[in-house]
């Protein structure tokens, strides 16, 4: 491993760490004002759907809105699953069979 | 009342689906690795320290394309942005607990271990040992991380085109199954709605700044209509 190397992965762990442990590390000085502590339960799905909407909808960088995108297709499939069995794993593994099976369909 | 060994199993197994969704994304991560020019030292040593699978993704790339590093630590401070949301999500159920906790389940806080997390911190059962299910499934996480990455950087150079296959599917998909339990009431759906429209909307913003954007924009309409459905409530009441 290079100098270089070592100085990006320490500079990378510095930050991740440093933002997963900012808070937390204060956790006993902060309060909360009572709006910001109501509005943490929309955290996770808001973070998840912002990350999640734009790898579907643009799996390559560029927009494809269509049935042609098995990105897409798989995810509508999963969601659709998910909404249904309330299971995690049956959730996912609908969706990954989902998108080989569309992708093998697609190339036939 | 369930003991410290309990919960820790129990955040490990409920951890399970995600580790599968894990997998593939390490794979490629390492098979990317291999021909970003970066060594597998250094790649296997980002696994291990930085344990952020989308940043050390988009570090990859950055490495390929011969970026600074500057550029490339900036870049993860914005990409991780998002794991300061989840500890402030966080901060109600670990404020009492020593700094000796407080670090490991930090260097942890990955998106599936937050996701299968805050359900257990959220259930009204009286356990004093819910931070162990949180260390167990961050633990699960870690050790398939390191697994999987270090097969794809073995592997990566052997398998033709590994990129190519549509692995990376395996996040979105596994974000869905996530998503969906939080999903249960209507200013919740609201917030998925927006966050999601202006995702899209943002995509022009650099460094995936997009995403912070959205999740506020998500987050404010959830409450606003939450707040407006109890002013509604109230009238109807009166």
């Amino acid at each position: 491993m290079t100098a270089n190397e070592w100085l990006m992965i320490l500079g990378m762990m510095g930050v991740t760490f440093g933002i997963r442990y900012f808070l937390l590390a204060l956790a006993d000085r902060i309060r909360m004002p009572s709006p910001v502590e109501v509005s943490l339960q929309y955290i996770p799905p808001a973070v998840l759907i912002a990350i999640t909407l734009p790898a579907v909808i643009l799996p390559h960088g560029e927009w494809h809105f269509s049935f042609t995108n098995p990105y897409l297709v798989a995810a509508v499939i999963a969601a659709g699953c998910g909404l249904l069995t309330k299971n995690l794993l049956a959730t996912i593994a609908c969706g990954l069979a989902a998108f080989f099976a569309y992708q093998i369909l697609l190339s036939s | 009342m369930s003991t410290r060994k309990q919960e820790f199993l129990a955040g490990a197994r409920n951890t399970f689906p995600l580790l599968l969704g894990a997998f593939p994304f390490g794979l490629i991560y390492g098979a990317l690795a291999v021909t970003s020019g970066l060594s597998v030292g250094a790649a296997m040593a980002m696994s291990a320290f930085v344990f952020a699978g989308s940043a050390q993704f988009i570090a990859v790339g950055l490495v390929a394309a011969h970026a600074p590093v500057l550029i490339i630590i900036l870049t993860t401070l914005i990409v991780n942005l998002r794991h300061m949301l989840y500890s402030a999500t966080l901060l109600p159920y670990l404020k009492k607990l020593p700094q000796t906790w407080r670090i490991p389940l930090a260097f942890g806080l990955t998106d599936e271990t937050f996701a299968v997390a805050i359900h257990r911190f959220r259930k009204n059962d009286s356990s004093r040992f819910k931070h162990w299910y949180q260390f167990g499934s961050s633990l699960a996480m870690y050790l398939n991380w390191q697994l999987w990455c270090f097969l794809g950087l073995v592997l990566g150079d052997r398998i033709p085109d590994a990129s190519g296959w549509g692995l990376d599917v395996a996040m979105p998909i596994t974000f869905i199954g996530m998503l969906i339990p939080f999903v249960k009431n209507i200013p919740t759906v609201v917030c998925v709605l927006t966050a999601g429209a202006v995702s899209l909307l943002t995509l022009g913003m650099p460094y995936k700044l997009g995403i912070i954007v959205a999740a506020f924009m998500g987050i404010l309409a959830g409450f606003i209509t939450e707040q407006t459905g109890k002013k509604i409530q109230v009238e109807i009441q009166v």
